[in-house]
């Protein structure tokens, strides 16, 4: 049985035990004639949990494990088979096997060991699959048997119930939690295996970047060189471009929206621009690519200037054009917590509006700002599809804007897009950039966190 | 030492402090009118660019369905192609050398067979007889016919020889070409003929990925938010993944990208470029982005309804099931919607597990090989052929258009339930 039929098997077990066990309470209170302690529904709610939440726990572990354990089985079973495989001969195989068993492999391509493979794999499926369906119904069936058998007019189901709702909840928020730990671990575990073959010095600050195929036999890595600088550079020249657009347009705008435009204006202009927020990455990705770049390279071309049609510029400009939403919404925010009272007493004193808001209201509200800004860079840096498609992909180190640069979002995309190998230090290269930019957001978030905190003043 | 009491001084001054405000004003006027003007001129030029994708020239031809060519009892089996090719033959009977015969065969788009080979299945009785049929010509030609490729360039410099231009002109004062709507735009799976290339395999590959992504992260996220803020106590362990939930908020999505190839692909061993994966994927990242304002919809339920509903004597599951929940229910929704509009919208980590990959079939389930609309859009706007581009714009045209309707339906919800305490 697919594990959506058993899925939806368990779902009408819990239904059908529902409303089983809540006739069932109903029956026995009137026999007994006493006072019932919960609810007909908690009753049938915990009949219900009794005969599904151990099942669906089963059904997805074995579901999510069981192809480990069967992959591990045929291999074992190849490497019987044939023991002289490289590890990398084996993947093949092992893919080949996979192929063959889903008849996507053509019958010409398939040899003896293939064909024993693919019996053993079916075999293997076969048997997991229905003693998956065995384990789960039948754990369904006592469960149900156990919560009928428990019901009692003084038995306390309500609490029964809010207690495994609540182990449910708690279970829910430490997904949180467990998608940091594993963002942290897959990250840091293919980063420690990459050090293995690349030092880190080499990494971090190592001038050429080209993790293609090695030259020489010899050649450190053996595949390239992994020196990371120019990525880094790149990724500044770009986030500082977009910076250069948005911090302007998007604190202007926020300062006027929130300190001079009547509210007819407000009421166009903030969501118009938050329009811009929603726009999907890869629009503008083609917009930078198809719009931007070709009209900056021929308008340059006038003036006489040469420009890459990778420019860092059009990635730089179209992310910034991206960015201003959010510097203008979080200084708006900012800037209206300013409290009325300040611009007051400024205007008392004979200041003009734009006086208030630049000797008064900004500096209060600053704090609020430079954790926008620094949030703004953190989403520059780690905004992947505008420079995938408008940045260009070899690692120059230069500081002309008009020239073509990589950053390290396009690298991580470049060297896992296609065909690879796991264990090559490419897709292993990915895993260390994903690593440091991790790190970099991070610390641009809790810095941006710390500003607000540290600096930010309690007028009320 | 300036002197304050002269007047002409203090005039002057006020005048320049007058001036520096016009100024400001300014900045801030143009710093918006600038925003204004990028969108409008992002939204108008890619829905320009995708006009031409809209619509593609067909050209109408008389086909004798022969036996040669499909047999009554296989109409599964037939040469369609061979079928069409010698209609258009037939039209051009001075056409005789083999190359010349290529050339002329390539005016038409290479899907041009589907239609007749549809209508002949649908209907074996028509083998024998001769029907009038509109096939769709080839990208170049359409392009051409378009006014996208100049004819008047010198032949070397366009994609269109004067042999091919001579061949459609002929078909042209016959009258039998005519611009139609490319539904294949919106029926087909993707080609590598842009003509024949359509959002239909993308868009069902989104869906699968977004129902993956509502199933998992909908009630996660809800019974997460119920957690931390009706039932939690406000300790260290609490505090934690609240920290982490707003860390989350913030890490790129490529992270989350490098996350599933690492765990569901590496680890799990689960399909590379199914629908599963970048579900699981979109539901990780989207998760945060549930919680927080799930978080603030409970926030803003006044404390006096739970008070209320405790001094009735419900338990603490009860208030929240009875009264705050359904009561936080329209920002629940609202906020789930928004998130999922920003998945759908998602590319960079669905690269990583393999959603780009090549498909023409559409996906009929969640472990079947798969690519998403945004994918899809980045990977026409990868191809080099000119009609690409229209088909990209279009593409993207119809990604912003599903946005639009999905956050506007997120704003009528708001406003239809919102509730002033």
């Amino acid at each position: 049985m697919s594990i959506s039929f058993l899925f939806l098997c368990l779902l009408g077990l819990g239904a059908f035990s529902f409303l089983f066990g809540r006739r069932r309470i109903r029956g026995l209170t009137a026999m007994a004639g006493v006072k019932q302690h919960s609810r007909d529904v908690y009753h049938g709610s915990f009949v219900a949990v009794c005969a599904a939440l151990v099942p669906l726990i089963i059904l997805l572990a074995w579901s999510g494990l069981s192809p480990l354990l069967i992959d591990a089985m045929l291999e074992d079973f190849l490497r019987r088979q044939s023991p002289d495989l490289s590890i990398g001969e084996m993947g093949v195989l092992i893919a080949k096997v996979k192929a063959y068993f889903v008849g996507s492999l053509p019958e010409a391509f398939a040899n003896d060991l293939i064909r024993d493979g693919t019996d053993y794999f079916a075999a293997l499926v076969d048997n997991s699959a229905t003693a998956r369906s065995f384990v789960v119904l039948l754990l369904g069936l006592c469960g149900a048997a156990l919560g009928l058998r428990l019901l009692a007019p003084r038995f306390t189901a309500r609490p029964a119930v809010e207690r495994v709702f609540e182990i449910v909840m708690i279970v829910a928020s430490a997904i949180a939690i467990l998608t940091t730990i594993g963002i942290v671990l897959s990250l840091i575990f293919e980063t420690l295996r990459f050090f293995d073959t690349v030092p880190v010095m080499e990494f971090l600050f190592g001038l050429s970047w080209s993790p293609q195929i090695a030259i020489r036999e010899d050649q450190v890595g053996g595949s390239g060189s992994f020196g990371a600088i120019p990525l880094f550079a790149g990724t500044m020249m770009i986030t500082f471009i977009a910076m250069l657009v948005a911090v302007p347009i998007g604190l202007m705008s926020a300062v006027y929206l929130s300190e001079y435009a009547n509210p007819k204006l407000r009421g166009i202009a903030k969501p118009g621009i938050e329009i811009l927020a929603g726009i999907p990455t890869v629009v503008y990705g083609f917009f930078a690519a198809l719009m931007v770049a070709p009209f900056l390279r021929d308008s340059g071309a006038e003036i006489g200037l040469t420009l890459s049609s990778e420019s860092a510029l059009a990635a730089g400009l179209v992310m910034g054009i991206m960015i201003i939403p959010f510097i203008s919404s979080l200084s708006d925010d900012v800037i209206n917590a300013v409290p009325q009272t300040l611009r007051d007493g400024a205007a008392a004193l004979g200041a003009t509006q734009s006086e208030t808001i630049r000797q008064v209201v900004l500096p209060a509200a600053l704090p609020g700002i430079v954790s926008a800004i620094l949030l703004a860079m953190s989403r520059a840096i780690g905004e992947t599809m505008i420079v995938v498609m408008a940045a260009g992909v070899a690692a120059n180190l230069t500081a002309n804007p008009f020239e073509s640069v990589t950053t390290v979002t396009v690298q991580i995309v470049m060297l896992l897009v296609g065909d690879q190998e796991f264990d090559s230090a490419k897709t292993l290269a990915a895993f260390a950039l994903g690593l440091v930019l991790f790190f970099i957001t991070l610390l641009l978030n809790v810095l941006a966190l710390y500003v607000v905190n540290r600096f930010k003043e309690q007028y009320d | 030492m300036t002197d304050y009491s002269d007047p002409d001084f203090r005039a002057a001054r006020l005048k320049k402090r007058y001036q520096a405000e016009k100024r400001f004003r300014a900045y801030g006027m143009a710093a918006i009118i600038t925003a204004g003007l990028i969108l409008v001129f992002l939204l108008s030029s890619i829905i320009y660019s995708s006009l031409p994708a809209f619509s593609h020239h067909h050209v109408r031809l008389d086909i004798n369905i022969s036996e040669d060519y499909v047999a009554t009892d296989t109409p599964e089996e037939g040469n369609y192609l061979g079928l069409v090719r010698a209609a258009l033959r037939d039209h051009f009977p001075q056409v005789t050398g083999r190359r010349d015969k290529r050339a002329l065969y390539k005016i038409l788009s290479i899907g041009a067979s589907d239609a007749v080979e549809a209508r002949v299945k649908n209907d074996p009785r028509l083998i024998g007889t001769q029907i009038s049929l509109y096939v769709p010509l080839s990208d170049d030609i359409d392009l051409m016919l378009k006014g996208l490729i100049d004819r008047n360039l010198p032949e070397s410099d366009r994609i269109v020889s004067d042999r091919d231009l001579a061949f459609v002109d002929k078909l042209a004062e016959e009258n039998r070409i005519e611009r139609k709507f490319a539904f294949a735009l919106f029926t087909n799976g993707d080609s590598r003929e842009p003509e024949m290339a359509g959002i239909n395999g993308a868009l069902a590959g989104s869906l699968w990925t977004l129902l993956v992504t509502l199933i998992v992260s909908f009630p996660l996220g809800v019974l997460a938010a119920i957690y931390l803020e009706e039932v939690a106590p406000k300790n260290r362990y609490t505090a934690l993944i609240e920290v982490n939930i707003n860390n989350l908020a913030a890490v790129p999505s490529i992270v989350y990208g490098l996350l599933g190839l690492a765990v569901f692909i590496n680890f799990f061993h689960l399909p590379r470029s199914a629908p599963l994966v970048g579900g699981l994927v979109l539901a990780l990242m989207t998760l945060p982005r549930i919680i927080i304002p799930t978080r603030a919809a409970f926030a803003a339920i006044p404390p006096s309804i739970r008070e209320a509903a405790l001094g009735v004597g419900a338990s603490r599951t009860q208030v929240i099931m009875h009264h705050v929940l359904p009561l936080a229910m329209p920002g629940i929704l609202t906020g789930t919607i928004i998130g999922l509009a920003q998945a759908a919208g998602e590319t960079a980590p669905l690269l990583m597990i393999g959603m780009m990959a090549f498909i023409v079939d559409v996906p009929t389930e969640v472990t079947a090989k798969a690519t998403v609309l945004p994918a899809q859009i980045y990977m026409w706007a990868n191809n080099p052929e000119r009609a690409f581009v229209a088909r990209t714009s279009a593409g993207i045209v119809v990604l912003l258009t599903l946005l639009l309707v999905v956050n506007a339906a997120a704003i009528y919800f708001r406003r239809r339930f919102e509730k002033r305490w």
